[in-house]
């Protein structure tokens, strides 16, 4: 399936797809925007609001000229003020809207967690299911050199332990548009965690309206020797690994998570229960992490397939330096993942 | 002895604007309900926390008096009276504290949880200034509608000093959004008082910061609250942006039932008890009907909050079968009242 397969760019795709073929080509941050254009074409409740929603870059290009379509009125700049923002996106949602609140870091999200813990993710069940949130907050991690400890954050693990919130991490241009699209028309708070080193990422994109159900992962690649589940960025890198590991007569199956809360246990599970070996890629780290999540599923859900301990490719344990080379050394890639799956094969 | 009305209150009266009698009504079911409380607090009848709202009870009739039913109110800890006034049933109410399956949240929320979207009521909340971000947002979804309701937001004093206060406020005014902020300025954070970690005096004070008109009211007043909060809420709902009421109250009681009340003397509760907003109200009441149907009217009440208690006793408790339903919102939307019915 041609959306099943993403390019690191429009150069890419287009060698993949030669005069289209047929297929149209979208990249990551414009697959978000055209969600968002046809989110709010449908639904006069949509509306975006964020700081910098409506300046000139418009959030890495995924809010830009929606001010102008749709009104200032539906695409609010905001004062930089994350927790009241948050708690007046969610008492507009509580009384019936339906808002895309954008942050231009996941870092910024830890001034909005009494909003989003305390009150958002608590709405429904607190209430005796009487009320509801239909909030989404799209918010991105800014990796890339200097962004440092407090620009480049993988927040997921925080946010995926309350009960009364869901999180994606979508990977693919396809998926950036369709869980979007579901987050919006979900009747609950969900976070949308995106990826900056994905926004050229070019794949098919259909036009017109779509949604990739919220707690479902997918097999992007599909192999017999070890299970590699990833998320965000880190698919692409595992992608990379398994391309590499084939050469080495090692098949590996490509899981991405997509959503991280409700986790898809039942695909993780199922696919070591043929491979036996289980490899997570977080983009987060490994302590309390999303990866300590994926290996306790197999664990619980697979232990007598196992023929090899479970191992987690995550960050250090250290934020993130500012320094070309310690964010070398810090950030894993294809290169640990190829590392990791070779001794775990070999050992057997 | 009708004839025997003061100007303001004739004014207000011809004007439809206040009911006295209906206002005294409110005010003595929020200080039965919480009388009654207080009482099953002290037999171990009820768990939890409870934060009583008794001497505080002018302000939330005397706002809601001035309110439309599609008007969205935001509560605090201390919500039992703002719900009353709001319209909520003291038979839900006592079944949500008593945790049964008939209270307003089905026993999930308690006391700090309580929310009515049939009523427009958003919840009281267990976090200090939490609401108002909510009350605010709800501002905005009413701008945003183009109609012509109001969102009312109640916080204490000690929420004065949290971010999402200074924050809201700010963008209320920025985006002219229809919100009342209403201040129930007891002057004590549990045991804290306002003067000792405030930088200002008043509330009020704040308000002119971010461009918004605020004026501060005898919050032991019901009639007072009620005229100004006629003219705020109608300023507010003719589109002239946000406001703020800082209404000076006091609790008789004690932050919660923990609370031994050794940071303030007990002269200066005397003191305040002599202003009981109840009294006063009956005193005014007392000008319109006889002194027999006050009585009647109290025994009445008492009554009413005894029968709405005995009712929810007898409810069955939550049912444990659907311990788990509503952490996530079903597919259906829900939406409050206001949005349904065309104001």
């Amino acid at each position: 399936m041609p959306w099943t397969r993403t390019y690191r760019n429009r150069d890419e795709f287009e060698r993949a797809f030669p005069q289209n073929a047929g297929v149209r080509g979208l990249a990551y941050r414009d697959a978000i925007l055209e969600a968002t254009v046809e989110l709010m074409e449908e639904d006069s409740r949509v509306f975006v609001m964020g700081q910098g929603v409506d300046d000139a870059g418009g959030v890495f290009g995924t809010t830009k000229g929606l001010h102008e379509r749709f009104g200032k009125g539906r695409c609010i700049d905001t004062a930089l003020a994350e927790n009241g923002i948050t708690g007046i996106a969610a008492g507009a949602a509580l009384c019936g809207m339906r808002p895309i609140l954008a942050h231009m870091r996941v870092d910024f999200i830890p001034l909005s967690l009494d909003q989003i813990i305390n009150h958002a993710a608590k709405w429904s069940y607190m209430f005796g299911g009487r009320a509801s949130v239909p909030l989404t907050i799209r918010a991105i991690i800014g990796r890339g050199w200097g962004s440092a400890a407090q620009h480049s954050q993988s927040l997921q693990s925080i946010l995926a332990n309350i009960p009364g919130l869901k999180v994606v991490m979508p990977a693919t241009p396809y998926d950036a548009k369709g869980l979007l699209r579901a987050a919006v028309k979900d009747n609950n708070p969900v976070i949308i965690i995106e990826h900056r080193w994905l926004y050229d990422h070019t794949g098919h994109v259909p036009e017109g309206p779509y949604t990739v159900p919220i707690g479902k992962a997918v097999v992007r690649r599909a192999g017999k020797d070890v299970t590699i589940a990833a998320l965000s960025y880190m698919v692409y890198e595992a992608l990379l690994a398994a391309e590499e590991l084939k050469g080495r007569g090692i098949e590996c199956e490509v899981i991405d998570l997509r959503t991280i809360k409700p986790m898809d246990t039942g695909l993780i599970t199922e696919s070591v229960k043929k491979t036996g070996r289980l490899v997570s890629v977080d983009t987060g780290w490994r302590e309390c992490g999303i990866g300590a999540e994926v290996v306790a599923s197999a664990v619980e859900g697979a232990f007598g397939s196992l023929k090899a301990a479970p191992v987690r490719i995550s960050l250090p344990e250290a934020p993130t330096p500012a320094s070309p080379a310690l964010e070398a050394l810090y950030y894993p890639g294809k290169k640990e993942i190829v590392y990791a799956i070779e001794k775990m094969v070999r050992a057997v | 002895m009708r004839q025997k009305i003061k100007p303001v209150e004739a004014a207000l009266a011809a004007a439809g604007a206040l009911n006295v009698v209906e206002m005294y009504k409110k005010a003595l079911t929020i200080r039965y309900f919480e009388e009654k409380v207080d009482w099953l607090f002290g037999r171990g009848k009820l768990g939890g926390t409870t934060h009583l709202c008794i001497g505080q009870e002018a302000v939330p009739v005397g706002v809601a008096s001035a309110l439309r039913a599609d008007d969205y109110m935001v509560s605090t800890h201390r919500g039992h009276g703002h719900l009353i006034a709001k319209g909520g049933e003291p038979a839900r109410i006592f079944a949500e504290l008593l945790g049964k399956s008939e209270g307003y949240c089905k026993g999930r929320g308690g006391t700090q949880h309580l929310c009515v979207m049939g009523l427009n009521f958003l919840g009281t909340n267990g976090i200090t200034g939490g609401g108002i971000p909510i009350a605010t947002g709800a501002g905005l979804s009413i701008k945003l509608s183009g109609d012509d309701r109001v969102a009312v937001c109640f916080f204490g004093e000690g929420a004065s000093n949290q971010g999402t206060f200074h924050e809201s406020l700010n963008m209320a005014s920025v985006w002219k959004l229809p919100v009342v902020y209403v201040c129930e300025n007891n002057m004590y954070a549990m045991s804290t008082r306002f003067a000792r970690i405030s930088a200002s005096d008043d509330v009020a004070a704040r308000a002119g910061a971010y461009g918004i008109e605020a004026a501060i009211v005898d919050g032991m007043d019901a009639l007072k609250v009620a005229e100004l909060a006629g003219k705020v809420v109608g300023r507010v709902r003719a589109g002239g942006g946000p406001a703020l009421i800082e209404a000076k109250t006091y609790r008789f009681c004690g932050h919660s039932k923990s609370d031994p009340r050794t940071y303030r003397t007990r002269e200066e509760e005397e003191m305040w008890k002599g202003k009981d907003p109840i009294k006063r109200l009956a005193a005014a009441a007392a000008e319109f009907i006889p002194g027999s149907e006050i009585e009647g009217i109290k025994r009445g009440v008492l009554a009413m909050i005894e029968d709405a208690y005995d009712a929810a006793e007898k409810g069955s408790d939550s049912s444990t079968d659907a311990a788990l339903d509503g952490v996530y919102a079903k597919r259906e939307d829900i939406v409050p009242q206001g949005n349904i019915q065309s104001a």
